[in-house]
């Protein structure tokens, strides 16, 4: 592997998408059908390539693990979906949306990559509407928006809680209709095993069909993952249960490098754990911010019922501590707030780790339906999961891991180290530096995957048109077959004691207290003795029933949890070596005064991009200088 | 509290299944039903025997996957909920808990609790989609929706395609769950240029896959966990019609 080079055109940086698009090769219509593209995974990126590579003519086959493509874990996004429209005359711009997402990043994304997915925002919300999602609309019929945490515009488009819901089922029609016209052939309960190259390309996948347990080979010219994020790493978390990074950490066994994988989004406001045995932590929208008041008692350990706290003994600490933002600080900011009140003995209910999102104010303000219509349905699901009506009492709401701002290093191109391969949406890392803002991850699975994917990966494809179609017969399928099987028989041949489950909750726990929302040196270096012990202990007690040849859920859950072992002792080294704060990264030894992020540009204003040098060797280090020509380095302040 | 669980096991599609008695000592009201199944299997696997194999993911009532026939009810006796979400406390300390997989001809059993839907993405790829190809939309706002027509169209939009109307319903009948996507679109003028094809196309496939026909019993909006409307199988009676 050589030094990255991440393709970034010259000229001025509003000018750098469409000069690119101008130059870069095309693929002649005749010979797109020739061609063939692996997409794994059918979220708002996966779905949305697969659709229009499919359009443009290309044989694509897609993979997803669910039992249909309409399950991929972006249907969970709720919040909304931004675009620098500027509908509401508000003074927004791709420019300003381009730098509150620089800003929001803490300066740890690359300037190029993120100006280009503020650029195709405003078509994404185009597209969606043209394919029937019904987003949120005013009066006289026009898109109705809203604000979101960390800006001061009104940019976000939404259905009501339901917008990854809405947009995904909107990707799903139309792979739904190339699935008709054949372009695209889906494959769905299957999961992908390992990546196979061939002469230094990625030609292929080894995947496992989750109904009968057999190994199939495929192959294409070219691969691409859309394979989501590795939340599910602290085992509770917002994500799907099944959501995993295993595809990602195999592409990155083959070389592809992993960019900045300590960078993990805690999101503010979840509903808190309520028993020993839950499996998740569900995430009520950020956009409840703009209505609902966040506050904790003003007097330590006051368990009294919080309607019966009297206003002058409540702390809204977020409007005291972050007066120009309030409620609507960045995630980042407002997570840290709330651990630090619970830590500090101030946080209610039971376990006391948890805070109020009050909804009094704004109800008595805008009246109950008003309120209904715009939470409705996250209220209910409040209220179904923890019993208590929030139109009556506050929500109580803690952090909980839920985005990986981290993934796959790419280029310009989104394509990875090893030729070929291209990421896309959460399992890249370029667009949201150490911190995401709210409704953006939408935008940038649906740019990425509808329109930057399919004029970057012609660029490549060009050049491919002499290559017939790949046999699967080929010795590289062969290995990578018997490599991947051997693996699973040895998964199964343990026999052990203790279930899949149980190690992945303990290696949660592991990165939840050393490697979460607060980290220092300390702690890390013991997460990484912990990680290793425990990994010893997988590998010689765990227990999966039966075979590989039917359909086994412990099968593969144990895969996974295998892989994400692996993958924490990266992750850990990773937030270890960045000796700084930045965005999501809080380090500790390294805070202001008053207890804000402070960040080290001289020394770490970089793209930590790690290389896989074998089962026993230490990651290699390879460092993408972050260069800021159109915005400064500023202290990010929301105070 | 103490739960006996009856749950339908099969190993495969074609072996008979049966019911199986397990006991559950220390079942917590705040689990999650889908918790308490995930504590049935950590014993399961533990004592070395094949645990239950269910289908679920997001947990969150959003994804669709998970469903199953408890107490005689799609997704248990609690309205407007998916499994996932049903929480234990609607369960008492001694009850016994009837577990089934949907039961419908087009829905084979794979395993235990999991159906093959995939009949249900075959409808979809049929019609259910509107016909533009990325980068040929015009802006957005240049399509002007009355908010009522919008907030109608949501409302049908919020299907999640789980499958509860075809297991409750005595005809296995996939009405509900095909005019909710012909319902969104009809309301909607982006939806209307294709209207006549779409529905033909989608009817066309729900009877071809074994679906049975709408006797208008309304179990199916009985048991939908996304309260969708039987009144959308009249749009979808409506918009047949009006297509030849």
């Amino acid at each position: 592997m050589g030094t990255l080079n991440s393709k970034i055109p010259d000229g001025p940086l509003s000018q750098k998408w469409t000069k690119y698009k101008a130059s870069v090769k095309l693929v002649n219509p005749a010979n797109k059908k020739k061609l063939e593209i692996i997409v794994i995974g059918t979220g708002l990126s996966g779905a949305g390539a697969a659709s229009a590579l499919g359009e443009l003519g290309y044989s694509v086959k897609n993979f997803c693990y669910q039992d249909s493509p309409r399950r991929a874990h972006s249907v969970a996004a709720q919040g909304g979906i931004n675009a620098a429209k500027n509908y509401q005359n508000d003074g927004d711009s791709i420019y300003r949306l381009f730098y509150d997402m620089i800003k929001g990043g803490d300066y740890r994304a690359r300037e190029a990559n993120v100006y280009r997915a503020a650029e195709v925002s405003n078509q994404v919300i185009d597209h969606y509407t043209a394919l029937g999602v019904p987003f949120a609309r005013d009066y006289g019929g026009t898109l109705d928006t809203r604000s979101f945490g960390g800006v001061q515009v009104s940019r976000t488009f939404y259905a009501k809680g339901q917008t990854g819901q809405q947009c995904l089922l909107g990707c799903y029609s139309s792979l739904n209709r190339q699935i008709k016209k054949g372009s695209v052939v889906m494959y769905p309960r299957r999961e992908m095993l390992d990546l196979v190259i061939i002469d230094g390309k990625a030609r292929g996948i080894i995947a496992r069909n989750l109904i009968t347990g057999e190994i199939e080979r495929h192959s294409a010219h070219a691969v691409v993952l859309a394979t989501g994020g590795y939340g599910t790493i602290y085992y509770m978390s917002t994500l799907a249960v099944n959501s995993n990074a295993s595809a990602a950490w195999k592409a990155h066994k083959k070389g592809a490098f992993f960019a900045n994988p300590s960078f993990l989004q805690i999101h503010p406001t979840c509903v808190p754990q309520l028993n020993q045995f839950q499996s998740k932590l569900t995430l009520m929208s950020e956009s409840l911010r703009n209505d609902g008041r966040i506050w904790v008692p003003k007097v330590k350990g006051d368990k009294r019922p919080s309607n019966s706290i009297p206003e002058d003994e409540r702390d809204y600490y977020l409007e005291r501590r972050y007066p120009a933002f309030g409620n609507l600080v960045p995630r980042d900011v407002a997570s840290r707030a709330a651990k630090e009140r619970c830590d500090a003995g101030y946080g209610v209910g039971e376990t006391g780790l948890a805070v109020n999102l009050d909804f009094r104010d704004s109800i008595k303000k805008q009246g109950k339906k008003a309120i209904e219509n715009k939470y409705g349905n996250l209220f209910d699901m409040y209220k179904t999961i923890t019993g208590i009506d929030p139109y009556e009492e506050p929500m109580m709401i803690y952090p909980a891991g839920h985005y990986t701002m981290g993934g796959l290093w790419v280029n310009y191109e989104l394509m990875t180290t090893v030729k070929g391969l291209y990421a896309i949406g959460e399992s890249n890392f370029s667009d949201h530096g150490a911190n995401r803002l709210g409704a953006s991850s939408l935008m940038q699975a649906a740019g990425d995957g509808y329109f930057i994917l399919p004029n970057t990966i012609s660029n490549y494809l060009a050049d491919e048109i002499r290559v017939a179609k790949i046999s699967t017969d080929r010795p590289e399928f062969e290995e990578t077959e018997k490599a991947a099987t051997w693996r699973l028989e040895k998964l199964i041949s343990i026999n052990g004691k203790q279930t899949a489950s149980s190690f992945h909750k303990r290696l949660g726990k592991i990165m939840w207290d050393y490697c979460g929302m607060i980290r220092n040196e300390e702690g890390l270096k013991k997460a990484l003795t912990l990680i290793s012990d425990l990994k010893t202990e997988f590998w010689s007690d765990l227990k999966v029933t039966g075979t590989i040849k039917e359909m086994n859920p412990e099968l593969e859950k144990a895969g996974r949890v295998a892989d994400y072992i692996e993958f924490a002792s990266l992750l850990v080294t990773d937030a270890l070596e960045r000796r700084e704060s930045c965005g999501a990264h809080f380090r500790e030894e390294f805070q202001t005064p008053d207890g804000e992020a402070q960040r080290n540009d001289e020394e770490f204003a970089y793209v930590a991009a790690w290389e896989y040098a074998g089962e026993d060797n230490p990651h290699i280090l390879h460092k993408e200088e972050l260069k800021f020509e159109e915005v400064e380095m500023k202290v990010r302040s929301y105070k | 509290m103490k739960l006996t669980l009856k749950i339908w096991r099969q190993k495969n599609a074609t072996s008979k299944g049966a019911f199986m008695t397990y006991k559950m000592d220390d079942v917590a009201p705040e689990m999650s039903f889908l918790e308490m199944l995930d504590a049935l299997n950590k014993k399961l696997v533990e004592g070395s025997n094949e645990p239950v194999a269910f289908d679920h993911d997001c947990r969150e009532g959003i994804c669709g996957s998970c469903g199953m026939y408890i107490n005689g009810h799609p997704h248990g006796p609690v309205p407007a909920v998916t499994t996932c979400l049903l929480s234990m406390r609607y369960f008492k300390d001694g009850d016994t808990v009837w577990i089934e997989p949907w039961r419908a001809k087009p829905f084979p059993v794979i395993k235990d609790l999991i159906v093959d839907r995939s009949a249900f993405d075959k409808i979809q790829s049929a019609g259910g989609f509107i016909s533009i190809n990325t980068g040929a939309a015009p802006e957005a706002n240049s399509i002007v929706v009355p908010r009522k027509d919008s907030d109608n169209a949501f409302d049908s939009a919020v299907c999640i395609g789980c499958g509860a109307c075809v297991a409750a319903c005595k005809n296995a009948s996939a009405m509900l769950f095909v005019s909710a996507k012909i319902s969104q679109f009809a309301l909607l003028p982006q939806g209307r240029v294709e209207a006549k094809e779409r529905v033909r196309a989608m009817v066309d496939k729900m009877d071809e896959l074994g679906f049975g026909n709408c006797s208008n019993t309304g179990a199916c909006e009985a048991e939908c966990p996304k309260q969708i409307k039987i009144t959308n199988i009249a749009r979808l009676n409506r918009e047949f019609y009006k297509a030849f």
